[in-house]
C-alpha cells in the first residue's frame, strides 16, 4: 500500500526575521510560482476579502476575551492569538471538512476559522453547558468531535502524537485526508515533536506539521531555547518536505498550505510548514511582558497581517471606502451574540461532574 | 489456522496471551498491534511471536523507540475509530509515555465534555523476580490505578489471559493491562472460556473461612502457595485476586472480609502511597466493624529493585512473608 516515496527536497528560502515591508517573501513567491494549479487557485479579490474578514473576526473575538477576562467573566489561563491570525486563517484555506485539526492553548483563532461557533467557543470560556467542550476545558481546551478539531491540547508538544495516529488511522484505511498539527516554536525542543516528526516520515504519514514560529516560548527567545534557529531546516533533516513562510501574509500562508496539503493528499507523506510570526500581545492573560523589547514589537506589528493585507487590497482598489465598516459591524454583531448567548447560558450542574470521565459509568471506583 | 496455533489445553501465560491477541486481530480488522519490536522480533517477551507472519507488517507495526509518539499515535488512531493495540515493553518505559497516557488517553473524554472516547489498550510488562535490578523491575501498575478515566487490568491466571483482551477492546475507554513478567512461563491447562471474564469483578481463587489473601498479578500464585501452607497450620485462606485494579471491586473485597474478618493485602509494589494501602484504607472505610484484627500489608521494601538474587528475594513479598502476616493477623 506504500505509494512511491517522493525524494524529499529541502525547500526552504530565509525570511528576513522581521520582514521590513509588506512585500511577499521571497519563499511564498517562489512557492507560488512553482506550485502546480497555485496561478489557477491565486485567490481573487471576493477571496481576499474572505481572508480579511477571518482574520478581523478572530481578532474582534480575542479583543471582546480581554474585555471580558478584565471584568472577570473569563478565568483561567487565557493565550491570545493577535498578530498570528493569518496562520489560522491562511491554512485553514487548505483544508476540508474531512481533514482534522489538532491545536494548542493558542487556539481560538483555529477554532473559529474551523468553523466553531463563536458562540460554542465563547460559552466554552464562560464554563457553560452550551460550550464547545461542555464546561470542562475552558480557553485552552476547545473541541469539536463533528468538527474533527481535537483540541486545545496545553501540554506543550503534546498533541502532535496524537495527530500522527490520526493520520496513521487515515492511511491504514487508504482515506485521502489530511491531519494538520498546529504547534509552537517551544514544541520544537521537546522531544515529543522529534519522535512524531521521525515516526511521520518512517510511515508516511499524511501529516501536516504547522510549526507557529512566534519567536517567543513565553519568556525564552528563539535564540535562548534553540541551537539551530532555522526550524524548517531541522524539520527537513527528517526526509520531510519543509517550507519556511512568512507567517504575516495570509495569502502566503494560503498558498503554502494548498501546496503542503496537496502534496499530502497525493501521497508524498508530512509537510512541515515553518510560519514566521508574532504575537502582539503578551503570552497570556498573566503575564506583564517584561522581556521583549517594545522596539521589537511595535516593528512586527508594522507588518499584522490585517493591515498588510487591507493595504494590499486598497492598493488594487479592492475595497471599497464603506466596506471595512460593514465587515466590523458584522464582526461586532456576532460576537455581541456570542456574549449575550453565553450569559444567558445554563452554567453545568455539579450533579454531572463525574459525568465522562468514562463512557459508562463505573459501578465501583 | 495461522502458524503457530497453540493446543487449546497446555499452554502457557505467553501463548494464552497470543491466542487472545491473535482472536482479536482475526475478528475485527480495526484492530492493530504496534510497539518496539512486537514484529520481526516477535516481542520482547515473546508474545506476539509469529503474529507479523500471519497479519502483516501494516496490522503488526514495530515502532522506533518513540514511547510518547507511538502512545500517542495509538491514542490519534483510536479517536479515528481505529482499535489500536500498544505494546510497551516494560512499565519502566512507559514513564516515557506518561504525558500521553495521563494528559490525553485519560483526560480527553472529560476534558471534551464527553466528545472523545479514547478506545485504546495498552499492555506492558511489570514486576521482578528475573534479577533485572532497578529500571526493568518495579511494579508501578498502583500509579495507573489513580488515574480516573482508564481502566487499569493485571491478567493473573492463564484464563485470564486468554480471555481478558476481548471485553479490554470492547471498552470504549482506555484499558492498560499489566502482564507480571514471571507469569509468561507459567503452564497449565486452559479451562474452556468462563462464562466469568469479565473486567468489573475480582475473584475468589480459594473459598477460606479464617482470612482473607487479598492480592492480584505475581503475587497471586505466592498467596495461594501461602494458603497451601496456612492449611497446613490449620488456618484456612480465603485467595482474593483483584483481577481490575481500577476501578476496584470494593464489593468482593468487603464480602470476603465479611466471611473472614481478616486480612492480608499482599502487592509487589512499594507500601507507601500503594494499591495495598487502598485497598486497606477501603476496608477501614467500609469493614471496620467487621475486623477481628488489623490489616496486615505485604509489599516490596523500599529501594529500588537490586540485581543480586539473595538482595532481590529479600526485597520482594514471599510466602513465607505471606503466611507470617496471616499469622499474627489470626493468632
Ligand atoms: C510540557 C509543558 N511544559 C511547559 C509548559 C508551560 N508553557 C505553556 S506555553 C509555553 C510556551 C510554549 O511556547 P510555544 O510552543 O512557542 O508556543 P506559543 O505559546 O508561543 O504559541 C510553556 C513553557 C506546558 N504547558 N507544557
Ligand atoms: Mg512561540
Amino acid at each position: 500500500m506504500s505509494p512511491a516515496r517522493e525524494t524529499r527536497t529541502r525547500k526552504t528560502s530565509k525570511t528576513t526575521e522581521a520582514p521590513k515591508t509588506a512585500k511577499t517573501p521571497r519563499a511564498s513567491k517562489s512557492v507560488r510560482k512553482s506550485g502546480k494549479g497555485a496561478s489557477a487557485d491565486r485567490p481573487g479579490a471576493a477571496h481576499r476579502r474572505d481572508l480579511l474578514h477571518a482574520m478581523l473576526r478572530i481578532r474582534r473575538f480575542e479583543e471582546r476575551c480581554v474585555e471580558l477576562y478584565s471584568a472577570a467573566k473569563i478565568r483561567g489561563f487565557v493565550h491570545l492569538y493577535i498578530g498570528e491570525e493569518a496562520v489560522a486563517v491562511g491554512v485553514n484555506e487548505a483544508l476540508t471538512a474531512d481533514d482534522a485539526v489538532v491545536s494548542t492553548y493558542r487556539e481560538h483563532g483555529h477554532a473559529l476559522a474551523r468553523g466553531i461557533p463563536a458562540e460554542a467557543v465563547m460559552a466554552e470560556m464562560y464554563g457553560r453547558t452550551t460550550g464547545c467542550s461542555g464546561g470542562r476545558g475552558g480557553s485552552m481546551h476547545l473541541f469539536d468531535a463533528n468538527r474533527r478539531f481535537y483540541g486545545g491540547n496545553a501540554i506543550v508538544a503534546g498533541g502532535i502524537p496524537l495527530a500522527a495516529g490520526l493520520a496513521l488511522a487515515d492511511r491504514m484505511r487508504g482515506q485521502p485526508r489530511v491531519t494538520c498539527c498546529f504547534f509552537g516554536d517551544g514544541a520544537f525542543a521537546e522531544g515529543e515533536f522529534h519522535e512524531t516528526a521521525n515516526l511521520a516520515a518512517l510511515w508516511h504519514l499524511p501529516l501536516l506539521l504547522v510549526c507557529e514560529n512566534n519567536r517567543y516560548a513565553m519568556g525564552t527567545a528563539l535564540e535562548r531555547h534553540e541551537a539551530q534557529t532555522d526550524l524548517a531546516l531541522r524539520a527537513a533533516s527528517y526526509g520531510m518536505v519543509s517550507w519556511a513562510v512568512d507567517g504575516m501574509d495570509a495569502e502566503a500562508v494560503e498558498t503554502a498550505a494548498h501546496r503542503a496539503a496537496g502534496g499530502i493528499r497525493a501521497g508524498a507523506g508530512p509537510h512541515f510548514l515553518e510560519l514566521r510570526t508574532y504575537r502582539f500581545r503578551a503570552h497570556s492573560m498573566y503575564d506583564p511582558d517584561r522581556y521583549r523589547d517594545k522596539a521589537e514589537i511595535e516593528r512586527w506589528k508594522a507588518q499584522d497581517p490585517i493591515e498588510r493585507l487591507t493595504d494590499r487590497m486598497r492598493e488594487r482598489g479592492e475595497l471599497d471606502d464603506k466596506e471595512p465598516a460593514e465587515a466590523e459591524r458584522r464582526i461586532g454583531d456576532e460576537v455581541d451574540q456570542a456574549v449575550e448567548a453565553a450569559e444567558q447560558a445554563p452554567e453545568e450542574s455539579s450533579e454531572s461532574l463525574l459525568r465522562h470521565v468514562t463512557s459508562t459509568p463505573a459501578e465501583v471506583s | 489456522m495461522g502458524p503457530g496455533r497453540t493446543d487449546e489445553r497446555k499452554t502457557t501465560y505467553r501463548e494464552a496471551l497470543r491466542e487472545g491477541l491473535r482472536e482479536a486481530m482475526r475478528s475485527d480488522d480495526r484492530v492493530f498491534l504496534m510497539g518496539e519490536d512486537v514484529g520481526r522480533y516477535g516481542g520482547c517477551f515473546g508474545v506476539s511471536l509469529g503474529l507479523l507472519e500471519e497479519f502483516g507488517p501494516e496490522r503488526v507495526r514495530d515502532t522506533p523507540l518513540s514511547e510518547s509518539a507511538f502512545v500517542g499515535a495509538g491514542i490519534g488512531a483510536a479517536l479515528a475509530g481505529m482499535r489500536p493495540i500498544v505494546e510497551i515493553m516494560t512499565v519502566n518505559f512507559s514513564l516515557l509515555a506518561l504525558d500521553q497516557i495521563l494528559n490525553n488517553a485519560a483526560t480527553l473524554l472529560h476534558m471534551s465534555g464527553g466528545q472523545l472516547p479514547v478506545p485504546l489498550v495498552i499492555r506492558m510488562t511489570t514486576g521482578a523476580g528475573r534479577q533485572l535490578a532497578a529500571q526493568h523491575s518495579h511494579s508501578l501498575e498502583g500509579w495507573y490505578a489513580h488515574i480516573p478515566g482508564i481502566r487499569v487490568i493485571a491478567p493473573a491466571t492463564l484464563e485470564d489471559a486468554r480471555h481478558m483482551l476481548a471485553p479490554a477492546l470492547a471498552d470504549p475507554d482506555p484499558v492498560l493491562i499489566f502482564e507480571h513478567g514471571v507469569l509468561y512461563n507459567a503452564s497449565g491447562e486452559l479451562g474452556p472460556p468462563a462464562a466469568a471474564v469479565d473486567l468489573d469483578h475480582a475473584a475468589v481463587r480459594r473459598s477460606g473461612t479464617d482470612i482473607s489473601l487479598i492480592t492480584y498479578g505475581g503475587s497471586l500464585p505466592k498467596a495461594l502457595m501461602a494458603a497451601d501452607e496456612l492449611a497446613v497450620d490449620g488456618i484456612s485462606a480465603e485467595v482474593v485476586d483483584l483481577r481490575t485494579l481500577r476501578p476496584l471491586d470494593g464489593g468482593t473485597i468487603a464480602a470476603s472480609v465479611a466471611r473472614t474478618h481478616r486480612a492480608v493485602v499482599v502487592d509487589e509494589a512499594w507500601r507507601t502511597g500503594s494499591l495495598a494501602a487502598e485497598v486497606s484504607a477501603r476496608i477501614a472505610e467500609g469493614s471496620f466493624y467487621e475486623l477481628d484484627a488489623p490489616v496486615e500489608r505485604v509489599c516490596s521494601a523500599e529501594c529500588p529493585m537490586p540485581y543480586a538474587r539473595r538482595l532481590e528475594e529479600a526485597a520482594l513479598p514471599q510466602v513465607t512473608d505471606i503466611v507470617a502476616a496471616a499469622h499474627r493477623a489470626v493468632d
